[in-house]
């Protein structure tokens, strides 16, 4: 243990910071990092296969399953593959509805992400204080559809239910409150130096080294690559819907959290315009009884909090998949922790596991 | 019993054993204080199941930590593994050998019993002395277990609080130049008979000696946002990973104990001691005698004073992130020492024209 300089350490896969179980296999110099080997597969539950074992409306529980912190975009973007694979038309109301509640969801995700991110880093308040808007975007989600996790919110051609009856005030007062809660999150770190300190010239990504990887979402917007789905691939009610796409010039911790901090704004903005702009009219649209999409294939994707959510999904006219991918951002975006955290030191690796935003049933799925 | 076996015999033991167990009381209150502040400064309410309002809650722990296995590794090395959290905790208790608690004697059937245990004529180098040793219960506790992350712990634990012993050390020095003496009774009755607390003496308030000592005070305990050594997010628990039931719960006690103590040295050199808060601003009122009695106003003041300093010590940990490892010790040698030094440079500058 002692002969030689290299140290090897397992972090995780119990750890506090691994953001559930990931085992990291450290090589150290002392307290520097010269490689880290991701070890992923503790939560493999087979949701892709179990996708092609249930028929598609019964498969649609499990991708609840992959990425619970954001269950409700993982339905969104498997729903949306199979009306595509249909050529099913959603009714405007369910689209504007979706628009509403994904966006939410990302708040909730991103709400998440910054107050684990910040207990990594040692700011303990402020992940209460991220729990306490949380859990009132959570409460939303139980009055929509009872759920506060696996919502299973989305149905195939449509959605299940209206809004309850205030739903969408008790949203405004959510949105009206929030961006105080948010200048309050600023205060506690953005300026403080403990935090620029930890954050600040950390896990450099280069936007072309992004782009190699396959990183998306706010990692790769903060190195600088202006690539957001909702923009570049449309879908649903975002055309009609105007927002911000915040980017970061240097790639950083400090750069990946303020996008992330000023996404939330954005999807507040959303949220308000779709709640005004809601149509009225049916929920679900003409979807036939047996769902057998024609034979054929298809890749969909979705901009989820943490980035590209794809499905790719292969039929063959019958009632189940023939093949069913899941395309999962922190799976992919994992892969850049080794070139990120390269020759930082111990303490460093907590705050990248942090800031790449991995939820560890989505990485296994 | 003669006179000097009652003194010198009789007394100090009552005392150690009256200090010793209010202080192991008020740790545990500590620490009950410390989740219900910090509860409250998170949206929570903190520990209010056991006993009225939470305040049973230290009481349980500690009946938890007694009967929890007591647990050594396997390859640890027993003698050293068992040495290490006492040799971590006796230094913190017997700091408060020279602590005075207030300024005058009571008066307890018929004999005069200071409230202090010990007024020795190097107290402040005693306790300087006696702190350090708290450093090998930490190396010693990361090397006898055995295992990669109490070593790491230990290491930085080890490196922090020598780095940190310098400012801290040099921020004292300053209170040596006004008050002349190291005897902790005395530096307060300097404050007394100088009139004002050293901390606005004019011309040049401590100020930055306050921040000095507060700072390396911080990171002498192992505290936010210098709690690298048990960084749980990193190293699991740092140097005590290991321990378990009453090992582990004396590592616990040596900290907040460290704490309190700290508390009482920033109060007794900074914050003017026993002296009221009022001292130097109003005259010494008759009513606050009255009410409590010349050696509890003392008291009173003291406990007043030590309690504002560890809450800002419980406010600090909920406030901020932590520190790295190497900015931690960038901060120490590169940013503390050098303003102690010009800080103890101006004091005595400043001091000169008193001769």
């Amino acid at each position: 243990m002692f002969g030689s300089t290299e140290m090897e350490i397992n972090l995780g896969p119990q750890h506090p910071s691994t953001h559930g179980v990931l085992r990291l296999v450290l090589k150290l110099d002392g307290e520097r990092i010269l490689d880290v080997k991701p070890v992923v597969g503790y939560l493999h539950r087979g949701c892709e296969k179990l996708g092609e074992d249930r028929s598609y409306p019964q498969a649609i529980v499990y991708t609840d399953r992959m990425d619970y912190v954001a269950a409700f975009s993982e339905n969104l973007v498997y729903v949306e593959t199979i009306e595509r694979l249909l050529g099913v038309e959603v009714p405007p109301r369910a689209q504007y509805m979706r628009v509403v509640l994904a966006e939410l969801q990302r708040i909730a995700s991103h709400l998440l992400w910054l107050g684990t991110h910040a207990l990594d880093i040692g700011a303990m308040s402020v992940f209460l204080y991220c729990f306490r808007e949380r859990e009132q975007i959570l409460d939303l989600f139980e009055a929509y559809c009872g759920a506060r996790l696996t919502y299973n919110g989305v149905r195939i051609g449509g959605m299940p239910e209206d809004f309850p009856e205030g739903w969408a005030d008790e949203a405004r007062r959510f949105c009206d409150v929030f961006p105080s809660r948010l200048d309050e999150y600023h205060k506690l770190l953005t300026t403080n130096r403990i935090w620029l300190a930890r954050t600040e010239g950390i896990g450099v990504l280069a936007g072309d080294v992004a782009l190699d990887y396959g990183v998306s979402g706010p990692c790769l917007r903060a190195s600088g690559v202006d690539y957001d789905i909702r923009r570049a691939i449309p879908y649903s009610a975002y055309p009609e819907l105007e927002f911000d796409v915040p980017l970061g010039s240097k790639g950083d911790t400090y750069d990946r959290y303020l996008v992330r901090m000023e996404e939330m704004r954005q999807s507040r903005r959303i949220v308000l315009q779709a709640l005004a702009k809601l149509p009225d009219g049916e929920i679900r649209g003409k979807v036939p009884r047996r769902i057998r999409p024609p034979k054929g294939e298809l890749y969909h994707c979705n901009e989820g909090p943490r980035g590209e959510l794809g499905v790719y999904m292969v039929s063959d006219g019958t009632e189940t998949a023939y093949r069913c991918r899941f395309r999962s951002p922190c799976f992919v975006n994992l892969q850049a922790l080794p070139e990120l955290s390269r020759g930082h030191l111990v303490a460093d690796i907590v705050a990248l596991i942090g800031t790449i935003d991995i939820v560890l049933g989505c990485v296994d799925r | 019993m003669s006179p000097d076996t009652l003194k010198y015999v009789v007394v100090p033991l009552i005392q150690i054993v009256v200090v010793l167990n209010v202080m192991l009381l008020a740790v545990a209150y500590l620490v009950l204080l410390e989740r219900k502040v910090i509860a409250f400064m998170q949206v929570r309410l903190g520990p209010r199941r056991v006993g009225p309002r939470g305040l049973l809650q230290p009481i349980a722990d500690i009946l938890k930590l007694f009967i929890k296995e007591d647990i050594t590794p396997a390859r640890a090395d027993r003698m050293v593994f068992f040495l290490a959290p006492v040799m971590i905790v006796v230094p913190a208790v017997a700091a408060f050998a020279v602590i005075p608690f207030s300024g005058k004697p009571f008066t307890v059937f018929g004999t005069e019993v200071p409230p202090w245990i010990t007024d020795v004529n190097v107290g402040l180098l005693y306790l300087l002395a006696i702190t350090s040793l708290g450093v090998y219960g930490v190396v010693m506790a990361g090397w006898a277990s055995n295992s990669k992350y109490p070593l790491l712990g230990s290491l930085r634990s080890a490196a922090q609080m020598v780095s940190y012993e310098v400012p801290l050390g040099l921020s004292v020095v300053s209170i040596l130049i006004l008050s002349g003496t190291a005897s902790m009774v005395k530096i307060v009755e300097a404050q007394a008979a100088q009139g004002v607390w050293f901390l606005f003496w004019r011309p040049y308030p401590q100020v930055v000696g306050l921040f000095l000592y507060f700072v390396s005070a911080l990171a002498e305990t192992n505290r936010a946002p210098f709690d690298l050594p048990e960084a749980e997010t990193e190293l699991v628990a740092g140097f005590h990973t290991e321990y378990s039931g009453m090992r582990f719960a004396l590592f616990f006690l040596a900290e907040y104990m460290n704490m309190i103590l700290a508390g009482c040295i920033v109060t007794i050199l900074f914050l003017g001691g026993w002296l009221p808060v009022t001292f130097g601003v109003l005259p010494a009122g008759p009513l606050s005698t009255f009410l409590f009695g010349a050696t509890l106003t003392g008291l009173f003041w003291f406990l007043l004073k030590v309690f504002l300093v560890l809450y800002a010590y419980l406010w600090i940990r909920a406030t901020f992130p932590r520190y790295r490892y190497d900015q931690l010790m960038r901060l120490g040698w590169k940013w503390l020492i050098p303003l102690a030094l010009l800080h103890v440079v101006i004091t005595a500058i400043a001091a000169l024209p008193r001769g």
